[in-house]
């Protein structure tokens, strides 16, 4: 029971973050429907900004992390969005599909060459010390990290319903012509989603190095996970990409330990087949109209 | 004309709803063999929907479809087409990266032979000669190897009828065929419908809002308003039935 | 298909009847690799670009062709049995994967064929009593056909040629006969197609079969010629390098895969110069080339055409009578 107990907030904790990752891959695909195939890398490289703020520049921790927020906010937001995207959309989903798979293996590569190949320890913004809760050893860590993104998620989610740029946004993404009708300006809103992709990512990016170290090859494995979690939480849904990165958090987590540790990734693989079979507009989604 | 008491298409009771919303309201009708009915009403009274139950494209909620005295119910939009089934939508839809001779080979060419001899067989499935005849057919022999996408929009639109005919269909359903259609283009679709209908005894159902071109066109005319039929009868009749003119007009 | 594609063809084809007797054995093998990946690209062209659905599960094809024809010559059986069975067995794998096709389209689908992808690199990892796990399946003789070895390369690259070459004009026959008609009928307009008597179910899961059963093929040729298989060639990775093969070479066009696999099979060879620097250069080319020209090198080649040829005459659009 212990060790359930264990492996169910560690998995939430995993989950969260890749919740992070999947919400914003959700709303890049709402706003400007792109699939965002660096995702992954998009949540390795932010780290190794903090990694270059404290240590080439020998910033403190705090401004490490503000210098690595306005990189990420203009490399990957406002340059990805600029450069990579708006030549793309009009020619449809597939060239930014392998474009971005394209920028996914430029970013991966540029750190193994640029930086190190190897993994780099990453300082905790979190106490690593651990409490004992009905015989479960549960981290502080795993507990801060999933209080940390919940929180973000839902200021991301009120911002989003409450606010008037966020229903602007909402607005773009439901609908883009009557949004522009109704004198959203469009462009900006997207503009706006990229960032705060951008945002989501360099947060997931410093909650997970700590765990698993800084390496060039990390977006590989999060970037699958992130699509898998917005896709069984719904894809057109922000709570349900939380639900989805929550839940591919603990499935991961728990067939390790008790199914198959070879076949790990096989059980999130088969949710994500299953879910896109039976219910695919995921768990939590709303059907997407189809034109005909 | 050629009549027979036969009928080509029967509908039965045909019932479709949307989220609580009866689209088409038990509708039941006949076609004759040779006949061309018209299918009026105004916007939103479900003429589209009830093509589409009628045609597999949906499946009604009840209700029974026959051809040629067979139920087709539930049967895919391919087989129907294989029965003689021709039809179009309301928007354009030819393929457009494709030239106008293969959008009219394709029209044909699933019923040529089988999915292997298909295979094997000519790349035309030798039915170039039969293609050409019917771009003749509708004028369009000049643009036969121009890309389908390159050509004006009353020209695609012509050609989308045109593919309709290609299976040699005993009946052909319509949807709005000369919505966008200029009034020269217009003239000739109708000659052409026409003519097809004496020379090869094909049935033909058209929906369509264009009152001059249905009431010239159709030797019978139905009325649907809100999923149901509130009129039947010739052109003159349904000229001036007040019901009619109620339903367009509204309250 | 246009003559200048036949001639093109024919041309190319001379010129790789020449090329090994001018090249050393590592040329000649990056020419054998270059016709294997074009073998599945082809597939996937015909599956992506004719029929319009998207998989990103060619290299799961390419391993079981891999692994299959590797694991019957390792016990003995001929290659053309390990090549016919590895065509049947992908095939109907392939039949099965199109399921989803059915009910699934565009991205949706991508991530079943990618996630289906995923699934098979993990069989090929774990199941070690099979497929060897990580260490891989080795040891397996390359075939002889007549008395003729094809332990040397070139002889194995004339070996592939003949292949590839047959398969190419099948494919061609394919694409050429009603049914690429309505493969292209089904990726433009699925439900006209259907109405107008296209079975677009049983055109969508032949479109995914019949790509499959030619990435099996590939892998079949792959395992003799690299002579070592293991996991890795046939990751998610290997799926994204076909597609990209598929659409930088031109989707839907008949020589597209075959241009595009050989820009991808030969520029990291141009770029070793760079070293650790290759991925990086070709990434970028790759995403210019995509902003500039969506519809691939052939799409390029062909606007250039349209351009020259419209210099000298003036403009010489569709002129309507």
């Amino acid at each position: 029971m212990g060790e359930f107990f264990q492996l169910l907030v560690s998995g939430l904790a995993t989950g969260s973050i890749y919740a992070l990752a999947a919400v914003g891959f959700t709303l890049l695909w709402q706003a400007s429907q792109t699939i965002n195939f660096a995702q992954g890398e998009f949540v390795m490289l932010p780290a190794f900004f903090v990694l270059i703020g404290t240590q080439v520049l020998g910033l403190n921790l705090i401004l490490g992390l503000l210098f690595a927020l306005v990189v990420s906010l203009l490399l990957l937001g406002l340059v990805f969005k600029r450069l990579i995207i708006d030549p793309m959309l009009p020619h449809g989903v597939l060239p930014i599909v392998i474009s971005t798979i394209a920028l996914g293996i430029l970013l991966r590569d540029s750190v193994k060459e640029f930086y190190s190949a190897e993994a780099q320890p990453f300082p905790a913004i979190f106490s690593e010390r651990t409490l004992s809760v009905f015989g479960a050893v549960i981290s502080l860590q795993d507990i801060a990290i999933l209080i940390t993104s919940l929180t973000t998620i839902t200021v991301l989610q009120l911002f989003l319903t409450r606010t008037r740029t966020g229903r602007c946004m909402q607005a773009t993404a439901q609908n883009r012509g009557v949004a522009e009708i109704l004198g959203v300006n469009v462009n900006r809103m997207i503009l706006y989603t990229f960032l705060i992709n951008a945002g989501l990512a360099l947060m997931a990016s410093v909650l997970i190095s700590p765990i698993y170290l800084a390496k060039f090859s990390n977006g590989e494995s999060i970037g699958l996970i992130a699509f898998i979690a917005a896709i069984v939480g719904g894809f057109n849904q922000v709570r349900g990409a939380l639900a989805g990165g929550l839940l591919i958090g603990v499935v991961d987590n728990m067939s390790a330990a008790y199914i198959s540790a070879e076949y790990r990734t096989a059980f999130p693989l088969m949710l994500l087949i299953i879910i896109i079979l039976v219910r695919p507009q995921g768990l939590f989604g709303t059907a997407e109209e189809r034109s005909v | 004309m050629n009549r027979s008491n036969e009928n080509v298409l029967s509908v039965c009771g045909i019932s479709k709803s949307f989220g609580g919303i009866r689209a088409v309201d038990d509708v039941s009708f006949d076609v004759q063999r040779g006949e061309i009915l018209g299918l009026i009403g105004p916007n939103g009274s479900g003429k589209s929907t009830l093509f589409d139950c009628v045609l597999g494209q949906l499946f009604p909620d009840s209700g029974e479809v026959f051809v040629n005295g067979n139920i087709v119910t539930r049967k895919r939009p391919c087989d129907l087409n294989k029965l003689g089934v021709g039809r179009t939508f309301q928007m354009l839809q030819v393929f457009s990266e494709m030239t106008v001779l293969e959008n009219i080979i394709l029209a044909g060419q699933e019923h040529r032979g089988t999915l292997v001899s298909r295979l094997f067989g000519q790349s035309d499935a030798g039915l170039t000669e039969q293609a050409d005849e019917i771009i003749a057919f509708f004028r369009l022999t000049h643009l036969r190897d121009h890309r389908a996408g390159s050509l004006s929009y009353g020209q695609q639109k012509l050609l989308d009828t045109a593919m309709a005919f290609m299976a040699g269909p005993r009946l052909v359903m319509l949807d709005e065929p000369a919505g966008g259609v200029n009034l020269t283009m217009l003239e000739s679709l109708k000659e052409r419908l026409i003519a097809f209908n004496e020379e090869r005894a094909a049935t033909f159902v058209v929906i369509e809002h264009n009152m001059e071109f249905v009431m010239s066109l159709c030797t019978r005319i139905l009325v649907l308003a809100n999923g149901a039929i509130i009129a039947e009868g010739t052109p003159e009749e349904i000229r001036n039935d007040p019901v009619v003119i109620e339903a367009y007009l509204g309250e | 298909m246009r003559l200048i594609t036949i001639i093109a063809s024919l041309a190319v084809l001379a010129l790789l009847v020449v090329l090994p007797f001018n090249l050393k054995n590592y040329g000649i093998y990056i020419l054998s690799l270059w016709m294997v990946y074009s073998i599945a690209a082809m597939g996937l062209n015909l599956t992506l670009g004719y029929a319009g659905q998207v998989s990103l599960a060619q290299a799961a094809f390419l391993g079981i062709g891999a692994y299959t024809t590797a694991l019957l010559m390792k016990a003995g059986y001929p290659f053309l049995f390990g090549f016919g069975l590895s065509a049947g067995i992908c095939f109907c794998v392939g039949l099965i994967l199109g399921y989803p096709a059915l009910r699934v389209q565009h991205h949706f689908l991508a991530f079943v064929t990618l996630g289906f992808n995923a699934l098979v690199w993990l069989v090929f990892r774990n199941e070690e009593w099979l497929t060897g796990g990580t260490y891989g399946l080795m040891g397996f003789p390359r075939p002889s056909f007549f008395g003729i070895d094809t332990t040397n390369q070139v002889a194995f690259y004339f070996f592939s040629l003949t292949i590839f070459v047959l398969l190419a004009v099948i494919l061609w026959w394919i694409v050429r006969s009603p049914w690429g008609r309505a493969f292209q009928a089904l990726r433009e307009n699925p439900i006209r197609a259907n109405s107008l008597g296209v079975d677009i179910r049983r055109m969508t899961l032949l479109a995914f079969a019949i790509g499959a059963a030619y990435g099996g093929m590939a892998g079949s040729l792959f395992a003799p010629l690299v002579e070592f298989i293991d996991p890795q060639s046939f990751q998610l990775n290997t799926s994204l390098m076909l597609l990209l093969m598929v659409i930088v070479g031109g989707s839907g066009r008949f020589l597209g895969p075959v241009i595009g696999a050989l820009l991808v099979v030969l520029l990291p060879e141009w770029l070793r110069f760079t070293e650790g620097m290759y991925l990086i250069i070709y990434a970028s080319l790759v995403m210019v080339l995509l902003a500039f020209c969506p519809s691939g090198l052939i799409g390029l080649y062909e606007r250039s055409v349209a351009a020259l040829r419209a210099r000298p005459s003036g403009s010489r659009g569709s002129e309507k009578p």
